[in-house]
């Protein structure tokens, strides 16, 4: 963290630096096309990174299950609560997905994935981007909370560079606000009883 | 030229800010902590404290030291939010049945930032030496029991959330106006440094006069009532703080820590307490409460106090034991001050 802060730092001052020395090179790229390009890049990446995949809900449509972009990134339903989870034989199986592949039960229990959109109460609205940096670098909600569970690729993420971060926040931060309470996740059952 | 002393400004700046600390020691001993090289007598510059709430850490005995740099002093001109000069130095030496475990250190660099350590002791309890901060380690106690040594994320996720990152040395937990309903409360040592003394001695300056003449104390209605504040304040008000006391800290609405120079501090926790739905909700569960006045099975913050499920918990690290101490004083706080309206009706 020391290391971050440093880089943090030397970033505020090397940006401080060509803020100021900027002007004279004359080759100041507008704010707008920075931030217009920090906003695509951020797209790109939450499209690419299968983001979609677990946080927007599927449904079936006529050629077969669709994401409902309508719930772009709101998560696991809330009007959806699900039945307990299947108990799977013994044998290689490890995890089921519910049809909408917003709830995953496994080893570690049954996790629903999160509302991404900036609703205020029930997605990421009051989030600053030091929150979602330190989720995302720690595995654990808000980098205090409880841990990420299965399946968020927490250990590939981590890899993120800060500034693919920011592009992923400010993406995450432009698009609709859904309103959907996701149920907090369940624990694994309890190992059956010795004989 | 004003630009060219801007950017030469702006170098020397940049030079200072890469210039890495020196590295941690990997032995206790190297940290400054003790007199000798090998004893376990502590310097008598570094000063024990015993905060009047403690967090709950499973049972341990916690010994804490204080080193603050020849001559300076921490600014407290924000009382909640105390300034300490860069060389401030914090031990916290966590023991289980009398054996001592590991020995946490915090301490404030010349760049402003903070670094964290963990020292874990050897069998023959004569050194600690310095754990790799990158994940957590597990060791086994006497007993088989198991105990878990943070990882500097995990130092980071109660005290970097913080309005400041030294958590149990304030003025509210230095008060010499010590609550006896404190769960855990230790008695003050007979040497231990306390908010009288600092002031006395020049240690803390600029606290605001009315904290400085009448120690700290939180205002309750009821004498359980203001135990239940302390506690929380401690054990939960690192996250659940002013968002805007510390850029890092969590976006939420329940703020427990505790303000010392706003004597409606108190009233205003139990109300939001008492106002606010629980953001957390089990599955099918809407609409639960934090708090059900009169009945302590009926909101979540103790149903997460109870639980040490990692789903579930609440501190959600930094215990696997629930404090059942605190657990029953806040049930009875519920049942018998709330229903009463003892807590609301001023």
């Amino acid at each position: 963290m020391t290391v971050h802060r440093t880089r943090s730092s030397i970033a505020t001052l090397l940006g401080t630096a060509l803020a100021i020395a900027s002007p004279l090179a004359g080759s100041a790229e507008p704010a707008a096309d920075a931030a217009a390009s920090k906003l695509a890049h951020g797209k790109y990446l939450v499209t690419i990174a299968g983001c979609n995949d677990c946080h927007t809900p599927l449904v079936m449509g006529p050629e077969g299950p669709e994401r409902d972009m309508t719930r772009m990134l709101s998560g696991h339903p809330e009007s959806l609560v699900m039945p307990p989870r299947p108990v799977l034989p013994e044998g290689p199986w490890g995890a089921v997905a519910a049809a909408t592949f917003t709830a995953w039960s496994g080893p570690w229990g049954v996790s629903f994935t999160a509302n991404l959109t900036p609703d205020p109460e029930t997605g990421l609205g009051k989030w600053t981007l030091q929150n979602f940096r330190d989720t995302l670098r720690t595995g654990r909600r808000m980098g205090r909370g409880r841990e990420i569970l299965p399946p968020m690729p927490i250990p590939m993420y981590k890899n993120l560079t800060d500034e693919d971060i920011e592009s992923i926040f400010t993406y995450l931060q432009s698009i609709p606000a859904v309103k959907n309470h996701v149920p907090e996740p369940l624990p694994p059952p309890e190992p059956p009883a010795a004989k | 030229m004003r630009i060219g002393m801007l950017l030469a400004s702006l170098a020397a700046s940049l030079a200072h800010a890469t210039q890495a600390p020196e590295p941690l020691p990997s032995s206790l001993h190297d940290t400054g902590l003790y007199a000798e090289p090998s004893g376990l007598q502590v310097r008598p510059e570094n000063r024990g404290f015993t905060p009047q709430y403690p967090l709950w850490s499973d049972g341990a005995t916690k010994h804490r030291w204080i080193s603050l740099p020849a001559g300076q002093s921490i600014n407290a001109s924000q009382a909640a939010v105390w300034d300490f000069p860069r060389g401030t130095k914090l031990w916290k030496e966590f023991s289980v049945d009398g054996r001592r475990v590991e020995t946490r250190m915090i301490e404030r660099l010349e760049d402003g930032d903070w670094r964290f350590s963990a020292y874990v002791w050897n069998e023959e309890q004569s050194d600690a030496t310095l754990v790799p901060s990158d994940k957590s380690r597990t060791v086994s106690l006497p007993g088989g029991r198991r105990y878990r040594i943070p990882s500097e994320a995990d130092c980071r996720a109660c005290h970097a959330g913080a309005a400041v990152p030294v958590l149990g040395f304030s003025a509210l937990q230095l008060s010499t106006d010590r609550d006896p309903l404190a769960p855990h409360a230790e008695p003050a040592r007979a040497d231990d440094l306390n908010l009288h003394e600092l002031i006395a001695k020049g240690m803390l300056v600029d606290l605001p006069r009315e904290l400085s003449e009448t120690p700290p104390r939180i205002a309750a209605p009821t004498p359980a009532g203001r135990a239940v504040l302390g506690y929380l304040h401690a054990n939960c008000g690192q996250c659940h703080v002013d968002p805007k006391l510390s850029g890092s800290a969590v976006p939420v609405e329940l703020q427990l820590a505790h303000d010392p120079s706003d004597a409606t501090a108190g009233t205003k926790t139990i109300h939001t307490l008492l106002d606010s739905a629980s953001r957390y909700s089990s599955a099918g569960a809407a609409d639960a409460r934090l708090i059900v006045p009169g009945d302590p099975q009926g909101g979540t913050l103790l149903a997460r106090m109870r639980s040490r499920d990692p789903r579930i918990q609440m501190p959600p690290l930094g215990s696997a034991i629930p404090d059942l101490e605190a657990i029953v004083l806040i049930e009875y706080w519920i049942e018998q001050d709330l229903k009463n309206n003892q807590e609301t009706s001023q």
